[in-house]
């Protein structure tokens, strides 16, 4: 039991039955699937309020997803500190402005590529997942088991889309 | 504001999907870049196994009146491109919404600085965006949410045969060395 506690990682099929057994808990519990990126949307009128004035907060999208603290940012707010947690255990955690990779790039491997990068690639994920309605978890787990037509749609193009570029700049 | 027990509940909730993440190795840049690279297919076994999971469980359940499915809706204008261009930024900054989180509490430094401000000013063109053009964002949704409402049959007999097709594709990708 204390191996598997400390292990550096366990077997995706462990992983990935327990996050769907989170699922139950979670419609049961709190009458809500697992998601994450509705999240950003929030704090992005706050992010935008800061440049553009308060008036962003009129704006149609915000006023159907306010800026304010609820179950899904306590959820985001939670996985960081669950994954700290279990960094920390398993001893992964380090600082890092370099992700380690087998696939090294100059979009990867200096602090300028990565900066580009990671901000351009932000601002893809963050208006994609808003278009499409959901990302990896909301879209691709919860959206899929629940039979969402739009779900499955977006489960394929987000890896197809994502292996395209992948194989274009990787 | 929503109520503190509700807040709490979302916090735990997250808090177990983050520990679940990390030690899944998926907020590890390495590893989602090799699944898009198709070289390591951990995220697809994460997201397969409790797809499986998670289906019978809450079909279960909501059979039983014990919970509400809430199938998210969408159209083809909105569906396709959003779903394309969150891969290329996934390909790019390699995390997803959730995943950069753990990377953050993985400690991540790129993650939280960069990739976040990418996804703030992201979602933010997106609000800007649906100011303008809501009307043709929203326009021609789909008018079934589900497969089973689609093919008006019994959602078991989507979901029995859905399972069977990925336990087989998880067999055959661990079969040819993955």
């Amino acid at each position: 039991m204390l191996d598997f506690i400390f292990a550096d990682s366990w077997s995706p099929y462990i992983v990935g039955s327990l996050i769907g057994v989170l699922s139950w808990f979670s419609f049961i519990i709190s009458k809500k699937a697992l998601g994450t990126s509705t999240t950003f949307a929030r704090g992005s009128a706050k992010l935008g309020a800061v440049f553009f004035g308060a008036e962003v907060y009129d704006w149609k999208y915000y006023q159907k997803y306010k800026p304010e603290l609820e179950w899904q940012s306590m959820l985001v707010i939670g996985i960081v500190i669950g994954s700290f947690i279990s960094a920390v255990l398993s001893g992964e955690f380090n600082l890092s402005l370099i992700p380690l990779t087998d696939f090294e790039s100059i979009l990867n491997q200096n602090i300028l590529g990565r900066l580009f990068s990671a901000f351009v690639g932000g601002i893809f994920l963050g208006f994609g997942a808003r278009l499409a309605g959901g990302c990896t978890s909301g879209h691709g787990i919860s959206g899929t088991f629940q039979l969402s037509i739009a779900s499955w749609i977006s489960l394929i193009g987000f890896f197809v889309g994502g292996a395209v570029t992948a194989f274009i700049i990787l | 504001m929503e109520s503190k027990t509700r807040l709490i509940k979302g916090l735990a909730t997250g808090i177990v999907f983050g520990f679940l993440l990390q030690r899944g190795g998926v907020t590890d840049y390495n590893v989602l870049v090799g699944q898009l690279l198709l070289e390591d297919f951990t995220v697809a076994k994460i997201i397969l196994t409790a797809v499986v999971v998670g289906m019978l469980g809450v079909h279960f359940l909501s059979d039983r009146g014990l919970v509400e499915l809430k199938p998210k809706s969408g159209s083809l204008r909105r569906t396709i491109p959003g779903s394309l261009i969150f891969g290329a930024g996934f390909a790019l900054l390699g995390y997803c919404p959730g995943t950069i989180a753990g990377a953050i509490g993985q400690g991540s430094v790129d993650a939280l600085l960069f990739g976040l401000s990418g996804i703030f000013v992201g979602s933010f063109l997106f609000a800007a965006f649906y100011e303008r053009y809501d009307n043709l964002i929203e326009k021609n949704k789909f008018k079934f949410n589900t497969f089973p409402e689609l093919f008006k049959i019994n959602h078991w007999l989507v979901i029995v045969p859905l399972s069977a097709v990925i336990i087989i594709f998880l067999v055959w990708i661990e079969s040819i060395g993955f």
